[in-house]
């Protein structure tokens, strides 16, 4: 990886963790931000170190926790924010609010809340990919939880089968919903699902933005090559609860604990700061920048106007 | 009586109908432990009374949990599955469309497979068109399943009650806003059949049918003609399979008018199934054409004004009662 993809990397993820921290903010005030409220928080090193070693033409799918995903493939912040508060001028024109979010510009071309249905669409733009011998893969995103689903088995082993240039990307954050892990399934690391489909499975510390990214560029490479998916497990931690209404009863509190003392930005920083590639002053331009980027989201929102009611009806066909 | 909401009154079932019936269990996503941590949800405090043999925390695979209820069924228990949102029914729709549905007919009347799957709907939770999503006409429209869509407290509790005990698969749907709303439900162990509709309120003008959420806003259009001298009949349906013809089509004989009122879009909705049903039987009764007030044939949106325009609402149906009575 090189210095400025891990400056990037960086910058990426403090910007996920403001406009998150914003939504956590947003969300305690009310009917500022309707809905459900799924964020990502603790996870960042997932989404920038995937996305910060894709090319702009790969193909992401992602899930109901995709703020992350979808900022680091580079995502307007104004036309997202803009989704999530309903207005006619996000990204979706108010039609997907934060749970569904597609952003075709930056081939994100499905976020899906329904668990598991994201994993076989990435089969289809992985065989597309390939049919048209574009160099070009893609990466599928989603939770531990999700590979319980019938559709995760269906997919991975049509993907194995054909040799499909597709990424699976397991992140693994301990919760599903309520849920433990250890509660819903009998193995410990979901990577050794991979070896039911003859794929390789490897498992990777999702709090370090600079592993998963080295994972992904080589996996990368091997998808080029046309041999096949492969599963990558990264494993993580989810420090908010399933939902912004959601008070994590469920969760030890010095569980999460730990898991924030090895805050994945955190992490990055001192490793750059050690490598001299980033000094105080420089970390306080970033936040001042991130800072100014969320503002600038929130303050596109608040003053777009709601769409007309007739747009309701627009959209459903070409 | 006691003064409770829908969510409470259908945990109220749940917990009476599992202290009378050892072979009645729970299963489903976060029926145990939720992040709902809230006393009004309907699996609320089962699982700390039941224990974890009885209270079953499922994976995230509603296939298999509805194939659990089907298995487990046929074996002799009594499962209750919970399917987190309507939506979702599509994933365990093969267990529920092709097998639930038909294995008691292929057994030509051997088997019985009396298992409960609970589904969450309707819109006005801002979540978009993948939690929102009305399907009763889908299962309505499968032999086999009775499918049961509450509109009040006292409702939900005697319904379950009846739905847990019945021999056949029975879908109950539970609208999500209706969790938080109150209303009268008696103490006492009661059950309400399956297969007979409710006049909530009776009328001489216009029959409006009815159910689930839609029922508060045949309500309140009630109220605002009422005032103007129009009286509606409010026809609340609380079972669509089997479908409770005669009260349907006793009141549309009384009134001479009908609007069908329901929140699930229009084309191919249950309203066209009453509506059939009153032309092919009640043709000569009628003064006036038959009127739907449904959503629009769209996606539920998410932006909150859009979400709100997706919703019918009473002004709506008052438009569609004076329609019909200036006819
Ligand atoms: C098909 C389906 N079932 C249930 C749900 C409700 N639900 C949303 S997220 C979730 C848990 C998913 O867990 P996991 O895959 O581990 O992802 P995480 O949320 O932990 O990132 C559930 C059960 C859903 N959205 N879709």
């Amino acid at each position: 990886m090189t210095n400025q993809s891990k400056l990037e990397s960086y910058e990426t993820m403090l910007l996920i963790r403001r406009f998150e921290e914003k939504l956590t903010e947003l969300c305690k005030m009310e009917r500022k931000i309707p809905g459900m409220m799924i964020l990502c928080t603790g996870q960042e090193a997932v989404a920038a170190g995937v996305c910060g070693a894709l090319e702009k033409d790969d193909v992401i799918i992602s899930n109901h926790r995709s703020h992350g995903h979808l900022i680091a493939k580079g995502a307007d912040t104004k036309e997202l924010m803009a989704e999530i508060y309903g207005k006619r001028t996000g990204c979706n024109k108010g039609k997907s609010g934060t749970l569904h979010m597609a952003v075709p510009e930056v081939n994100a071309l499905c976020t899906t809340t329904v668990v598991g249905g994201g994993i076989p669409i990435a089969v289809g733009t992985a065989f597309a990919q390939q049919y048209k011998k574009q160099d070009q893969i893609t990466v599928c995103f989603f939770g531990n939880g999700t590979t319980d689903e019938g559709s995760f088995h269906e997919a991975l082993n049509m993907a194995a089968l054909w040799n499909l240039p597709v990424i699976f990307v397991c992140e693994n954050n301990v919760y599903a919903g309520a849920q433990r892990t250890e509660h819903i399934t009998k193995i410990k690391d979901i990577a050794v699902r991979a070896m039911a489909y003859d794929m390789p499975g490897e498992i990777v510390d999702g709090n370090d933005a600079v592993a998963v990214y080295e994972a992904i560029n080589s996996a990368r490479a091997r998808c080029l090559l046309g041999e096949g998916p492969i599963l990558l497990e990264c494993k993580t931690y989810r420090w908010r609860g399933h939902g912004e209404a959601d008070h994590q009863v469920y969760q030890p509190k010095d569980e999460i604990d730990a898991w924030m003392a090895r805050c994945p930005i955190k992490k990055l920083q001192g490793e750059l700061m050690q490598e001299g590639l980033l000094s105080e002053q420089d970390i306080v331009r970033i936040e001042a920048r991130v800072a100014e980027t969320v503002e600038s989201a929130v303050d596109f929102a608040e003053k777009s106007p709601w769409p007309d009611l007739q747009e309701a009806l627009e959209d459903v066909y070409v | 009586m006691q003064q409770i909401t829908m969510g409470q009154a259908v945990q109220q079932a749940l917990f009476e109908e599992m202290r009378r019936d050892p072979d009645v269990f729970i299963a489903g996503e976060g029926v145990g432990q939720s992040i709902h941590e809230s006393p009004i949800m309907p699996t609320y405090g089962l699982l700390k009374e039941f224990g974890p043999s009885r209270v079953k925390d499922t994976p995230v695979s509603e296939a298999a949990i509805a194939g659990l209820a089907v298995g487990s069924s046929v074996m002799g228990l009594r499962p209750v599955v919970e399917i987190m949102f309507n939506p979702f029914i599509t994933i365990a729709s093969d267990q529920i469309v092709n097998h639930a549905a038909k294995l008691r007919y292929l057994s030509g009347g051997k088997s019985t497979f009396p298992m409960v799957v609970r589904v969450k709907t309707g819109a006005g939770f801002g979540a978009g068109c993948q939690h929102s999503h009305n399907l009763e006409a889908w299962v309505a429209h499968c032999p086999g399943l009775k499918v049961v869509m509450p509109g009040t407290p006292a409702d939900a509790k005697g319904l379950l009650k009846s739905a847990i005990r019945d021999d056949n698969p029975v879908i109950f749907i539970e609208d999500m806003m209706l969790y938080f709303a109150p209303g009268q439900v008696p103490k006492e162990d009661y059950s309400i059949p399956i297969g007979v509709a409710d006049i909530k309120k009776q009328g001489k003008d216009v029959t409006v049918v009815t159910w689930s959420k839609m029922l508060g806003v045949a309500f309140k259009a009630a109220t605002e003609l009422s005032k103007e001298g129009i009286e509606i009949e409010i026809v609340d349906l609380r079972t669509l399979a089997p479908l409770d013809k005669e009260t349907i089509l006793q009141s549309v004989r009384k009134t001479g008018r009908l609007v069908i009122l329901h929140e699930a879009t229009r084309t191919g909705g249950f309203g066209g199934e009453i509506a059939a049903l009153v032309a092919e039987e009640a043709f000569g009764d009628l003064k006036a054409p038959i009127k739907r007030v449904a959503a629009p044939d769209i996606p539920v949106p998410f932006s909150p004004p859009l979400e709100q325009f997706y919703i019918p609402n009473e002004g709506q149906l008052i438009q569609a009662v004076k329609t019909l009575t200036s006819l």
